[in-house]
């Protein structure tokens, strides 16, 4: 698989990068909890942090001029466990420079397409609202409390009432993960976009709708595989994004978490117009073995690490 | 009781949940893309037997419930409760109907279950595997008499009802698996 995916990016021209595993600072989101570790020295030792993604490290490279890039490599998250999570997993990532998230959709399709070997598979785009509208009634861009948990006590989800209470994007998360990506598996490749502001904070906010970002992302038999989007290339409100997810920290009594300045002065220096994307690797090779668990295609899960 | 977090969670575990004691059957970490992560849960209510689904958010914690599993030797039944004793240490306990509801029909004296405790009292009991019962009462099942099929339903000393072999007949002693209730073979003296 891996052969495949460098022959695919090398016949299109984008350059395979490696950037650190271990970095001196990380992301600031609530629903990601992180790896970090020690370096000795003096006068007190550093503390470092396994990346939950290359993202960071790969924009810099993006503002430094580096052209549309890719990378496989490991990324850590702390506390994830489960069928389809190891908190050690392979990525796919990969940025290109002046696509539109359209042009980008397409590409993932071309990649997953090949890898899956089967050119009569199509794909199905639909947007978040739509699907979601079409499987609930309901709109997931206005939040009526009232009507989501009505929903959920017909629908055999009302634990979600007590668990999201008036957490808008709580109940995005509930419902979708239990009402909506269940069915995505009728289409064999289908990708959502136009995921809901909230709930993007790396991706741009669309033009015509503030209430949607340019964020997509790729579902394979149902599986949840790629989050892309439409690259934020503003400091400014990169960095207000930071300081919103560092108070939602706060509130939640998580630890509060340093910004990465690095990112952040590469993002004023000028990250150009970029999308991008990141695909989970076992996952897709869950899916192209066609097994049930990431237990059948990691050498040793993490209860065997 | 401790409390456990639903990153603890597995099959087996036993929580307390809306004041019953529970066992965990199945857990399920869900997380949607960046977003919340949750636990669904598929729990065994370990009072009443029922299976029931729950959902969590992934780090909440739950009280841990004091379940655990002793191995007893049953005694007698005076009517109201029935009798057992641990063999090492001699200790007593009473179980009332409801602990042993379903699995009165396979209690013999002396034979060794597995009792259910909660907080040290007797929530559920479980029998052996196997029992070795006399039986009670059934139809002669005369060779040639092929109308029953698959056999003929015998009733037990101990009051279950369980199909058997045409061939067996009243005070034979025959060894059943009480997990399907179902005739294994004849118990030679």
């Amino acid at each position: 698989m891996l052969s495949s995916i460098r022959g695919f990016f090398e016949r299109r021209a984008v350059l395979e990068v490696e950037t650190p595993l271990l970095c001196s600072a990380t992301g600031t989101d609530p629903q990601l909890d992180f790896f970090s570790s020690f370096y000795h020295c003096s006068p007190k030792d550093k503390e470092m942090f396994l990346q939950t993604s290359p993202e960071f490290a790969m924009k810099r490279l993006l503002a430094a001029g580096s052209g549309s890039i890719f990378q496989i490599c490991k990324a850590f998250r702390n506390g994830e466990v489960g069928r389809f999570h190891n908190p050690e997993f392979s990525i796919l990532e990969w940025y290109r420079l002046d696509f539109s998230l359209e042009q980008l959709m397409d590409e993932v399709a071309e990649l997953i397409l090949e890898l899956l070997g089967t050119s009569v598979m199509g794909v199905h785009k639909i947007s978040y609202t739509e699907i979601f509208e079409q499987l609930t009634g309901l709109n997931p861009l206005v939040f009526c409390q009232k009507k989501y948990a009505d929903y959920a006590v017909t629908n055999g989800i009302k634990d979600a009432i007590l668990l999201c209470e008036d957490d808008h994007s709580m109940w995005l998360d509930f419902i979708f993960s239990f009402k909506v990506q269940p069915y995505l598996d009728d289409d064999p490749l289908c990708m959502v976009y136009g995921y809901p502001a909230i709930q993007s904070s790396l991706a741009r906010i669309n033009d015509d709708n503030p209430a949607i970002a340019d964020r997509f992302e790729v579902f394979v038999k149902g599986i949840e595989i790629g989050n892309g989007f439409f690259e934020l290339s503003n400091a400014n409100e990169q960095e207000k994004r930071f300081d919103q997810e560092n108070e939602v920290r706060r509130s939640k009594q998580l630890m509060q978490v340093d910004k990465d300045e690095k990112f952040l002065d590469a993002l004023r220096s000028g990250l150009p117009d970029c999308s991008g994307i990141a695909l989970g690797l076992d996952r897709l090779l869950m899916v192209i073995e066609d097994t049930e668990s990431l237990n059948d295609v990691i050498a040793f899960p993490f209860d065997r690490a | 009781m401790a409390k456990y977090s639903t990153n603890e969670f597995k099959a087996g575990l036993k929580i307390m949940l809306d004041q019953d004691p529970c066992a965990i059957i199945e857990n399920e970490f869900i997380k949607p893309g960046k977003g919340q992560a949750f636990n669904r849960v598929k729990i065994r209510n370990l009072k009443n037997g029922r299976v029931i689904e729950r959902t969590f958010k992934s780090g909440e914690s739950v009280e841990g419930a004091d379940v655990m599993d002793t191995e007893v030797q049953y005694l007698y039944n005076d009517g109201e409760f029935w009798h057992f004793m641990e063999p090492d240490t001699f200790e007593q306990y009473q179980a009332d109907s409801n602990a042993v509801s379903e699995v009165v029909k396979w209690l013999k004296e002396q034979d060794i279950c597995t009792m259910t405790l909660w907080n040290d009292s007797p929530l559920s009991v479980t029998p052996p595997n196997f029992v070795e019962l006399a039986v009670a009462d059934t139809d002669p099942g005369l060779k040639g008499d092929t109308s029953g099929g698959g056999g003929k339903p015998a009733t037990m000393e101990s009051g279950a009802v369980v199909r058997v072999p045409l061939f067996v007949q009243i005070g034979e002693m025959i060894r059943i698996d009480t997990r399907t209730g179902e005739y294994v073979s004849r118990v030679k003296d």
